[in-house]
């Protein structure tokens, strides 16, 4: 049952090293051995995406992947992302518009949100909500939630 | 004497009652630095899995842990016997509900398990995991004993009987009516009639059911992280069932991942986690994981409605004649019963018209599926669905326009109070100016035109509209008169501390809703400090005033009046203090923006800091008889009106694909009267939300079980939810018609959305589909239902 595997990772830019049972998830090591609690696993299925965090820039579901495979790799969560400051607006805009009620989602919310913008800074509400397809919110029926990406949008468009 | 507040005047200094302000706890959450229950990590706590019955109703033989107990790391395996000598069961009945009877539960049950998915056994063990691993390890012998799964024949002969000391399989039976029905059929220019299905679904709150309890064996004292929406009423509940003291058991509960009428049940396997904790002396935590969320958070609305609707020659209804059927699973839930819903469809049906004859049964079975029980708008979105869908068949059937057909029959503005023909008490609606207000926002003639232009091209687009009313602000009527110890009243403690910022702590809860905003809304004005100065404490049992929490939608309500009472008591006693130190009558003064100011001339006198210094830490400079009570607490309960209704009316626009069934929802719109809006951002980010769970339950949500009774979905992936890119931008409009029964006048909002969506959207399609002469009645309104009643697929 209990296969420890050893892995050294950068996690919100510390390094850390642990033996980690080979079937424990990502979102499981960031909350149980990192004691990380902003990601939260919802489904377990890959579904919800209320796990969502960064592997190597890329957006991935910590339900669906395992700590022991991330040896060398670099982690970001929603906590270091708060700490850098590089979603401080998309944060702001989600506070300003009432984008987030329960909070169970939004850490997830978020960082889907700041992929998106990374990758299509111009998306129409269209691309908005199809890129955050894959994130359930069950307390605020999405509009806000767009709105509030869209704004961001607009706004990080018009100072560049 | 300082002025009375008037929410009612516009320019009031200070004023935030009525503004746009962000919440104050959103930060947190947007850091992903709120606390839930499973964020929560204790010194030697221990978690426990529960193994679960995978028949729908059959005989425990015995439960077999040696394999389990040899998994290194597991502690203790404990059963229903063992559990039994440590907790009382519970029978979830009202005593004003009639004839209704339920059999005892426990947190494991003796002998018999009756749903799939009821917690039959516990293992505690030093990780989840590990508990996980040795559940699998439990061999349970079972004798699977006959299932009832269908609700139709729950009641007939040859069906086993559940709990054979019941005699039946019957919960609870209720006729309500007034008028002469029969005659008022036989006299009709035209009868309606469709048989309705809602389909059963459940809550899928994203954070799952989560408890972490704690009991101190030198104390005497238990406490439980809990994620509820009740946590006065859950502490009264682990009190007498654990046969602790009241003021024995501490509930405190942070943040609420969702509950939406979810977390607010007494659920087995959480008291479980209690009585375990007590029995082991050590801190307990069960999180649900997402099958255990589907086969035993509670499911709702699995009821049946053949109903009909009379109309005159002159398009006004005449009566409505509905038979209810519901079945709940086989225990009532506790201590709210699952009587209500069925008693609510009973009660709301019919509800916005101005009609004199009617007649409603329910019939609510037992049966071995999921218990069911109260979930966001109780009733409400069935009783809408089976009025709008008779509104517009009986539209169609005297040839107008279905808005035309809503101006002639709504109950008229003005014409308040009222008593509706189901013997609903109305103190003030605006059906009419809402459905105005509504067609106006739109542009209906415009959305005629083009669903006319886009027929031509084969595009099929339909409208739909559905009025509705919400129960909120609710009286002892509905729990506490049928014996639930289960709070209608609500206080509010405020405190002026030493810096002159202000404490308030109140006994309603905050689920994500904004309560923890609009509370600090509410006492910044009523004090008359900055906003920034509030601090408020909401969900401990120990640090807040007795309340019932988030049910019915009345935290605005009854705990926002309660916080301006409260608010407006301490303002009274700061001037009362300030008098005395400046020598003028306290009807002189006025504590504006956290100044104490001359009330004519608006000068500054002094800052409330300064006065708070004193009192604290200088009280002998005062004049020693001089009242100085800078905390206050004022509790509120409604008491005219059983319940504030509100109301409104809303719309889809959506367009059928007549070739694969799908549905596509363009816009939705919703206006909604829920009286004096104390934040209207989020309010309306209530009736969105709410709008979306309704959608949810129209057109996919669904808990299908097999003939066996074995439940059909394990995962997300089967029990789909709305996603974002599904959803349709949604506007939403307010008329407001505040209760005269508080000062604040508010309402519930919270409700709104869900009780009238799946309506709307059943019109929509069905408007859609009207050229083709089909329609569908039974929720989830699927691509293969729609598909069947095109005539292109067979059932």
């Amino acid at each position: 049952m209990s296969i420890e595997v050893a892995v050294t990772l950068t996690v919100n830019g510390e390094r850390v090293s642990r033996r980690v049972e080979a079937r424990r998830h990502l979102v499981d090591f960031l909350r149980l051995d990192l004691g990380l609690m902003g990601s939260h696993a919802g489904c377990e299925h890959g579904i919800c995406g209320a796990c969502t965090v960064r592997v190597d820039g890329a957006i991935v579901r910590g339900c669906l992947v395992l700590a022991a495979a991330l040896d060398g790799a670099e982690v970001e969560t929603i906590e270091g992302l708060s700490d850098t400051g590089e979603i401080r607006d998309l944060q702001e805009a989600f506070v300003a518009r009432n984008a987030a009620q329960c909070g169970y989602c939004t850490p997830g919310m978020l960082l889907t949100a700041a992929d998106l913008l990374e990758t299509n800074p111009r998306p129409t509400r269209e691309e908005i909500r199809e890129h955050l397809a894959g994130n359930y919110c069950r307390c605020t029926g999405y509009h806000a939630i767009i709105d509030a990406v869209e704004t961001v949008a607009k706004a990080r468009n018009g100072r560049a | 004497m300082n002025e009375i507040l008037d929410p009612r005047s516009v320019d009031r200094p200070n004023s935030y009652i009525g503004k746009s302000v962000p919440r104050p706890n959103a930060r947190k959450l947007v850091e992903g630095r709120g606390q839930f229950v499973d964020d929560i990590v204790l010194p030697r706590m221990v978690h426990v899995a529960f193994v679960r019955s995978p028949h729908a109703h059959a005989r425990i033989l015995s439960v077999d842990g040696d394999e389990a107990l040899r998994v290194p790391g597991v502690l203790r395996m404990f059963t229903g016997k063992d559990l039994a000598a440590h907790c009382d069961p519970w029978v979830a009945v009202l005593a004003h509900l009639k004839g209704m009877k339920s059999a005892p539960q426990r947190p494991l049950p003796l002998d018999r398990a009756t749903w799939v998915g009821e917690a039959v056994a516990a293992v505690v063990a030093e990780s989840r995991g590990v508990a996980e691993d040795a559940v699998a390890k439990v061999a349970v012998a079972y004798e699977p004993l006959p299932a009832v799964v269908d609700m139709e024949t729950a009641l007939a002969q040859q069906t086993p009987v559940i709990h054979p000391d019941l005699g039946d399989n019957l919960c609870f039976q209720r006729v309500n009516e007034s008028g002469k029905v029969d005659d008022a059929f036989a006299a009709a220019h035209k009868v309606v009639e469709a048989t309705f299905h809602t389909g059963r679904h459940t809550g899928a709150t994203l954070e799952p059911r989560s408890i972490l309890a704690d009991y101190n064996r030198a104390s005497g004292k238990l406490t439980v992280h809990h994620s509820t929406q009740a946590p006065h009423m859950m502490q009264g509940v682990f009190a007498k069932h654990l046969r602790l003291a009241e003021g024995d058991v501490r509930v405190i509960c942070t943040d609420v991942g969702g509950s939406y009428g979810i977390k607010v049940h007494v659920y087995p396997d959480e008291v479980a986690a209690a009585v375990i904790a007590r029995m082991m002396g050590r801190p307990v935590k069960f999180i649900a994981d997402r099958l255990e969320s589907f086969s035993t958070d509670i499911h709702a609305r699995d009821h049946r409605i053949k109903a009909r609707m009379a109309v005159d020659a002159g398009g006004r209804i005449t009566a409505i004649d509905v038979d209810d059927l519901t079945g709940i699973g086989p225990y009532s839930v506790y201590p709210r019963t699952s009587a209500v819903e069925g008693n609510q469809v009973v009660n709301l049906v019919g509800g916005p018209y101005d009609f004199p004859n009617y007649r409603a049964r329910t019939t609510v079975v037992l049966q071995n599926k999921t218990p069911t029980c109260q979930y966001r708008a109780v009733g409400h979105p069935i009783a809408t669905a089976v009025t709008e869908g008779l509104v517009d068949l009986a539209a169609e059937a005297v040839g107008l326009d279905p808005v035309e057909f809503r101006r002639r029959n709504l109950m008229a503005d003005g014409t308040y109070p009222r008593t509706s023909p189901a013997g609903m008490k109305f103190e003030g609606l605006s059906h009419m100016a809402s459905l105005e207000k509504l067609v106006g926002m739109m542009d209906y003639t415009g959305l005629r035109a083009e669903q006319e232009r886009l027929r031509a091209k084969s595009i099929h687009r339909g409208i739909g509209f559905a009025s509705f009313i919400e129960l909120t602000n609710p009286s002892p009527f509905m729990y506490g008169m049928g014996g639930a110890r289960i709070s209608a009243q609500d206080g509010c403690t405020v405190r002026i501390d030493p810096d002159g910022s202000v404490l308030a702590a109140t006994g309603v809860t905050e689920q994500g809703q904004g309560t923890e905003a609009i509370i600090r809304q509410i006492v910044a004005e009523a004090v008359g400090v900055p906003i920034d100065q509030v601090r408020v404490i909401t969900g401990d049992t120990l640090t807040t005033p007795y309340g019932g929490g988030t049910w019915a939608c009345r935290g605005a309500g009854i705990g926002g009046e309660a916080a301006l009472q409260s608010g407006l008591a301490v303002k009274e006693a700061v001037l009362k203090v300030a008098g005395a130190m400046l020598q003028v009558g306290p009807g002189m003064l006025d504590l504006v923006n956290g100044e104490i100011v001359e009330k004519r001339s608006g000068q500054t006198r002094m800052p409330l800091a300064e006065l708070a210094r004193i009192v604290y830490f200088r009280g002998d400079t005062l004049p020693p008889d001089l009242p100085r009570e800078l905390m206050q607490t004022r509790h509120f309960i409604t008491k005219e009106y059983p319940f504030a209704f509100t109301n409104g009316v809303q719309a889809s626009y959506l367009e059928v694909d007549i070739d694969t069934g799908m549905v596509t929802l363009l816009k939705h719109w919703c206006v909604e009267d829920c009286g004096r809006i104390i934040n209207p951002l989020l309010v309306d980010e209530q009736v969105r939300g709410g709008v979306v769970q309704g959608i949810g339950a129209a057109l996919y949500e669904e808990c299908p079980y097999s003939p066996e009774g074995q439940l059909l979905i394990g995962s997300m992936a089967d029990y789909l939810v709305p996603m974002a890119a599904e959803m349709p931008d949604i506007e939403v409009g307010h008329v407001e018609t505040p209760t005269n029964e508080s000062l604040l006048g508010a309402k519930g909002a919270g409700e709104a959305g869900t009780a009238g969506a799946p309506g709307a959207v059943m019109n929509a399609i069905n408007d859609a589909l009207r050229p083709f002469g089909a329609k569908v009645f039974a929720q989830p309104f699927t691509p293969e239902r729609i598909l069947v009643a095109l005539g292109k697929v067979s059932a």
